[in-house]
């Protein structure tokens, strides 16, 4: 499902983020990059969302080579993604509703199946209560929540997370784990990226270390 | 289908939203474009009106044939023979040297010049009526009949009017360059507009990109904004036009009365204003497109 061979990021200035990483993930896996900030996490998701560009080697998702992909074609890569962000990148002028609605519209959802699916998704991180407040107006951990809800309310085959609990407390961090471990039970793939081995433990996922920008050795026993 | 005419509803609704929800900033945007729309249509309206003015005081195109003072019995018959026999000649008056003389002495204050002068000095003439009042073919009727033999000079009696479509002419070209040089600051203005309305939209296109937003998806929801945007301007130049033909009818009525006729300014015509509106609409989606394509190629080298 997505495969990166012998890639290699170099951001201009001469910085290397990833060197020589190679990674197979399979359909319906959950695997978590672990690793300090700086280690080239982020970056290796960015590759896989086509955000970045490889500077050397390949990165395939379902079959199309993404380092090669022509601009027009980006977008509907992106559609098989659901992507949480480190900073969440929600719209605060645009209610809660509104927020999760936005990759309907892209994708030109009806209206009512639209609403009926923000809802589910809502209901699914617990803010259904919500739906007409701001974001502002929440907390970090909904906030989060809510930025998750936008990842998986277009029922997307593979789910992106950069740093999902980044800084929430334990107890928040346990419910987002639970959230991923049963979007990973319906089928979809995970990935997530963090430093928090509190979640790694919850979740008892593949492990892959990352370290200066080299894929270290898989520890054998995660849990 | 259904989804894109989905999506075109819905940018739309949210486009005529924002409009609505900053009423004193689109007011202003759209009096500019009104203004720099209403200034080419209020010349161009005031030059259909010359021009009506104009056609409505020609009188009948008139050529005056004078010969040469040699000229024979012979000779003038030949040169009636011909007036009477060109296509373009409605009508030839014959007015002999004798004749006019006679009614240049009959005329007031002039029998005395005429009796101090010893002699005729008038050729003979003939009152051409021409078929055509085109003043570029008068002329060619001019020259031609000027090139006969003992024909010694042709005067246009509607000289006047060709001097005023040469000014028409001018005006016509004066309203061309004028439109051009607002159609390039309508595009500046909704450039600009779009631009700021883009900067304040940074997060929403950064992450609709994010999540799957084609370019398209993107340019949709400002290519409304910036042709509503032209299209309000029209109607706001149109409206500008016809408020301005309105007040300077009111005093033209008040001047007609005194010289005793009826005077009364023509408004835009309906394709006009439609014309006005459909290439007001065409700018502004223009200067919309600019403006996205300029912040995606942007963000894309970012």
């Amino acid at each position: 499902m997505i495969a990166l061979s012998g890639v290699t990021k170099r951001y201009p200035g001469g910085f290397e983020a990833l060197k020589q990483a190679t990674l197979a993930v399979a359909e319906g896996e959950m695997v978590c990059l672990l690793g300090h900030s700086g280690a080239g996490k982020s970056t290796l998701l960015k590759l896989i969302a086509g955000i970045e560009r490889p500077t050397r080697g390949t990165v395939v998702v379902n079959g199309q080579n993404v380092g090669t992909l022509r601009a027009r074609a980006i977008p509907y890569l992106r559609r098989n993604f659901g992507l949480v962000f480190q900073d969440h990148k929600l719209l605060f002028d645009r209610s809660v509703f509104d927020n999760v609605m936005l990759p309907l519209n892209i994708l030109g959802y009806d209206r009512r199946e639209a609403a009926r699916r923000v809802r589910a998704a809502l209901d699914k991180v617990g803010l259904l209560a919500h739906e007409k407040a701001m974001p502002i107006t929440m907390s970090g951990g909904e906030q989060q929540r809510l930025c998750i809800a936008r990842a998986i309310v277009h029922r997307p085959s593979i789910l992106l997370a950069d740093e999902p609990t980044g800084n929430l407390d334990a107890a928040y961090a346990a419910e987002i784990g639970e959230l991923f471990r049963s979007f990973n039970q319906v089928g979809a793939t995970v990935v997530i990226a963090t430093h928090d081995t509190q979640l790694v433990d919850n979740l008892a996922p593949r492990l892959v270390v990352l370290a200066s920008g080299r894929i270290g050795a898989e520890p054998a026993d995660a849990a | 289908m259904k989804v894109w005419l989905g999506q075109q509803a819905r940018a739309f609704g949210g486009i005529c939203a924002r409009l609505a929800r900053f009423p004193l900033s689109t007011l202003f945007n759209v009096a500019v474009l009104g203004i720099a729309l209403a200034l080419p249509a209020a010349l161009y309206v005031g030059l259909v009106n010359l021009q009506r003015a104009a056609g409505a005081a020609t009188p009948e195109p008139q050529l005056s044939v004078f010969l040469a003072r040699d000229a024979s019995r012979a000779d003038v018959k030949e040169v009636e023979s011909r007036l009477g026999k060109h296509a373009a000649v409605v009508a030839v008056r014959y007015v002999s040297r004798e004749q006019a003389f006679e009614e240049m002495k009959r005329a007031t204050g002039m029998a005395g010049l005429a009796e101090g002068l010893g002699g005729n000095p008038l050729p003979d003439a003939f009152v051409v009526d021409a078929r055509d009042t085109d003043p570029g073919a008068l002329e060619r009727l001019r020259a031609e009949i000027a090139g006969w033999p003992k024909v010694a000079f042709v005067q246009l009696d509607t000289e006047w009017a060709q001097r005023l479509d040469a000014v028409l002419r001018l005006g016509r070209v004066a309203v061309l360059l004028l439109a051009t040089l607002l159609a390039f600051a309508l595009v500046a203005v909704t450039f600009n507009t779009i631009r700021l309305q883009i900067l304040t939209q940074r997060d929403e296109i950064e992450i609709a990109t994010l999540i799957g937003a084609t370019p398209g998806f993107i340019r949709r929801p400002f290519l409304y904004y910036g042709t509503l945007l032209g299209l309000l301007g029209g109607l706001a130049g149109c409206a500008l036009v016809w408020v301005v033909v309105t007040v300077l009818n009111a005093a033209l009525i008040d001047l007609s009365y005194l010289y005793g006729a009826r005077w009364e300014l023509r408004y835009l015509n309906a394709a006009d204003a439609a014309s006005v509106l459909l290439f007001a609409a065409g700018l502004g989606w223009l200067g919309a497109w600019l403006s996205v394509a300029r912040h995606i190629a942007e963000s894309r080298s970012r």
